[in-house]
């Protein structure tokens, strides 16, 4: 398998009065062609913007992003340059009731990308396209002339995967795509999403603050705190393992939708997140961390691989989860 | 049978809007005991709220109605009592948590402030003592008390929730409605937020009803569950019945649709269609149209709830072979 995305030491900055924010902070990561990665954490940590970086609607502040063999988001990028990276990678948005234009119909919101990167011929086969789009996601073709505040959220979001879809990409990066979501209908979307992807075979970046959403969608999990990246590995191994502090206490926190009757004690985390406005050395989780030390105000942890193809940045994670330090000879 | 704090009883509200009649609650009863925390489940325009409103006596009168029913606070009918005596009863015998802490809270005035009007408002106090119980509040809630004079928007979403919860609970009152108290809060902090009314509520042996989309949430906090759909109470139950012994359809629905973050699911089982127009209810069962069991009786007339264990409770024609209530 190939390689879709390959992003290193990707960091993104923003100048604000009180000083530089640490949006995404030294982040790298890659996603095998036609997976699914999820990338999951709480408001501010930097998820969003990192969706963003990568599909370059923000220009990073260094590092690098390799799309599909080839480089791209670098600093002195044309606009035009941006565009043509745009046909190969799209975004869905989270929110689909500001991100659709009120003075659109449902077919213009549609047509708009293929209008813009001239995949029509004659104006038939541009509607054709639309009415093809719009059967793709389930959308009744009676609603071609509706606006958007005529449906409801789950028709909208179809809009938003429709457009998203109409260029034809080969990689999406969806911000929330649910979140705004009722359940019932959560499902309808999420269903549709991965019926898609095999379709397409079709790579998604999956950001979210929904663990239960993302543990069902990803094959691959980042979890992130602060800017940084604490833990990666496979959905199941992240889940059976949490080697770091702040998956377990993120985790340790959903309500699950059952009823037994030997719950497990929770780790409540305490405190909140802390600024990422001129964050200091060490590791940014140590304020709230029950097993912080030491060294773990001083030295800022670097992702490290600590069981096969799970890595973790965290200072003392083999002691912590009580794994024998020779793990790598075995 | 007096251990009762709240008897709600065929409720049924309407909305006036654009001409048309808005049945937003139908003829829902459940009744709730001290101590009690009961979980109301249900999605975007089931009613949810409009239920909470009608039991704070909050709901708009210029559009609202209450269209039948009756609603008692400890055997009081509070639908019938004097506006004096209603100020009286809210904020110190039932209180709300609203669902947005982010829009709750008055940004002009200072947190402290804001918890010693409910004090002083409810209680003959001097303002000293009023602030000096408000102090205790934000400790209580775990807000340092050096922040009393600090404003709205110097504070973090978890925490504006913590003030919130700290003016609901500062005349210790006897029933708390939390209408979606952590959905717009961060899972570490919902966790936080959650104990916090937990812990509150153990203390002061405080009723709640807790309203939310998040099935997890009411598994975690409640004891009884009812499940709202289309101004229906379509099961309720203890939480154990409602998530071991689930008999409704769109119940059924709503845990097909939730990923299991312990359980591997290839694909999710969602509820097709969508939820009827409030202004243009289906006859018989509201949820028929969207329903894979339905059959011809479904569609006509009134569905009854029927008893199909002790205290579960399901409108549904498939539970017909139980007695009728």
């Amino acid at each position: 398998m190939s390689k879709m995305l390959e992003v290193s030491n990707l960091k993104k900055y923003f100048k604000t009065p009180s000083g530089m924010l640490h949006a995404v902070d030294d982040v790298s990561f890659d996603i095998e062609k036609g997976q699914t990665l999820g990338v999951v954490g709480e408001s501010g940590c930097g998820k969003s913007t990192l969706g963003r970086t990568i599909m370059r609607l923000h220009a990073p502040t260094s590092g690098r992003v390799i799309f599909d063999g080839k480089e791209s988001g670098s600093f002195k990028e044309s606009a035009a340059e941006i565009k043509e990276h745009h046909k190969n990678m799209q975004m869905i948005f989270q929110d689909p009731y500001s991100s659709l234009n009120p003075r659109m119909s449902v077919s213009e919101i549609i047509a708009e990308p293929l209008i813009n990167y001239h995949m029509y011929k004659n104006k038939e086969e541009l509607w054709r396209q639309v009415y093809e789009l719009m059967d793709t996601v389930g959308l009744a073709r009676r609603l071609a002339n509706a606006y958007p505040h005529e449906l409801d959220g789950g028709r909208r979001q179809r809009i938003g995967v429709a457009r998203a879809l109409a260029v034809n990409p080969k990689f999406i990066v969806c911000d929330e795509p649910v979140s705004a979501l009722d359940v019932s209908i959560q499902a309808q979307i999420l269903n549709l999403m991965q019926d898609l992807q095999q379709q397409r075979s079709l790579t998604y970046m999956f950001i979210t603050h929904n663990m239960s959403v993302v543990k069902h969608i990803s094959d691959e999990i980042i979890v992130m705190y602060l800017g940084t990246v604490v833990e990666c590995a496979s959905s199941d191994d992240i889940f059976k393992d949490r080697l770091h502090p702040y998956t377990k206490a993120l985790l340790d926190a959903i309500p699950v939708a059952e009823i037994n009757n030997n719950r497990k004690e929770r780790t409540l985390l305490k405190g909140e997140i802390s600024s990422p406005i001129n964050p200091k050395p060490g590791c940014r989780f140590a304020v709230r961390c029950p097993y912080a030390e030491e060294k773990c105000y001083n030295f800022t942890p670097e992702l490290r691989e600590v069981l096969p193809h799970h890595r973790v940045t965290c200072h003392y994670a083999e002691k912590i989860n009580h794994l024998s330090v020779n793990h790598r000879e075995d | 049978m007096d251990n009762k704090i709240l008897d709600i009883k065929n409720l049924s509200i309407t909305y006036e809007a654009d001409g048309a009649i808005v049945k937003a609650v139908n003829d829902i009863s459940f009744s709730l005991e001290k101590g009690d925390a009961l979980g109301i489940v249900g999605e975007t325009g089931a009613g949810k709220t409009t239920t909470a409103l009608a039991i704070m006596q909050l709901l708009p009168n210029i559009n609202s109605k209450i269209a039948g029913g009756e609603i008692k606070y400890e055997g009081i009918d509070v639908i019938t009592m004097s506006e004096e005596k209603k100020r009286e009863y809210r904020g110190n015998k039932i209180s709300m948590i609203f669902q947005d802490p982010m829009t709750a809270l008055n940004p002009i005035f200072t947190v402290g402030e804001q918890i010693a009007e409910v004090i002083r408002l409810h209680n003959t106090v001097t303002e000293k003592e009023a602030s000096k119980r408000a102090e205790n509040m934000l400790e209580m809630v775990g807000i340092p008390k050096n922040r009393y004079y600090d404003y709205p928007h110097q504070f973090s979403g978890g925490m504006k929730q913590r003030v919130i919860i700290a003016i609901a609970l500062a005349c210790t009152p006897s029933l708390l409605i939390a209408d979606e108290p952590t959905t717009a809060l961060d899972v570490t902090i919902q966790a936080q937020v959650l104990a916090l009314i937990e812990g509150l509520r153990k203390e002061n042996n405080t009723s709640l009803i807790l309203i939310t989309h998040d099935l997890g949430v009411i598994a975690e906090t409640c004891e009884k569950a009812a499940i709202m759909y289309a101004g229906e109470i379509v099961e309720i139950g203890t939480t154990e019945q409602i998530f071991n012994n689930t008999r409704h359809p769109y119940t059924e629905g709503l845990f097909g649709s939730i990923p299991n973050i312990n359980k591997k699911v290839h694909r999710l089982t969602p509820i097709p269609g969508l939820a009827p127009d409030p202004a243009d209810l289906p006859d018989g069962c509201k949820f028929a149209p969207r329903c894979k069991y339905k059959c011809e009786e479904c569609e006509r007339g009134n569905i009854p709830a029927f008893l199909v264990e002790e205290g579960h409770f399901v409108k549904c024609l498939r539970c017909r072979d139980n007695q009728e209530v």
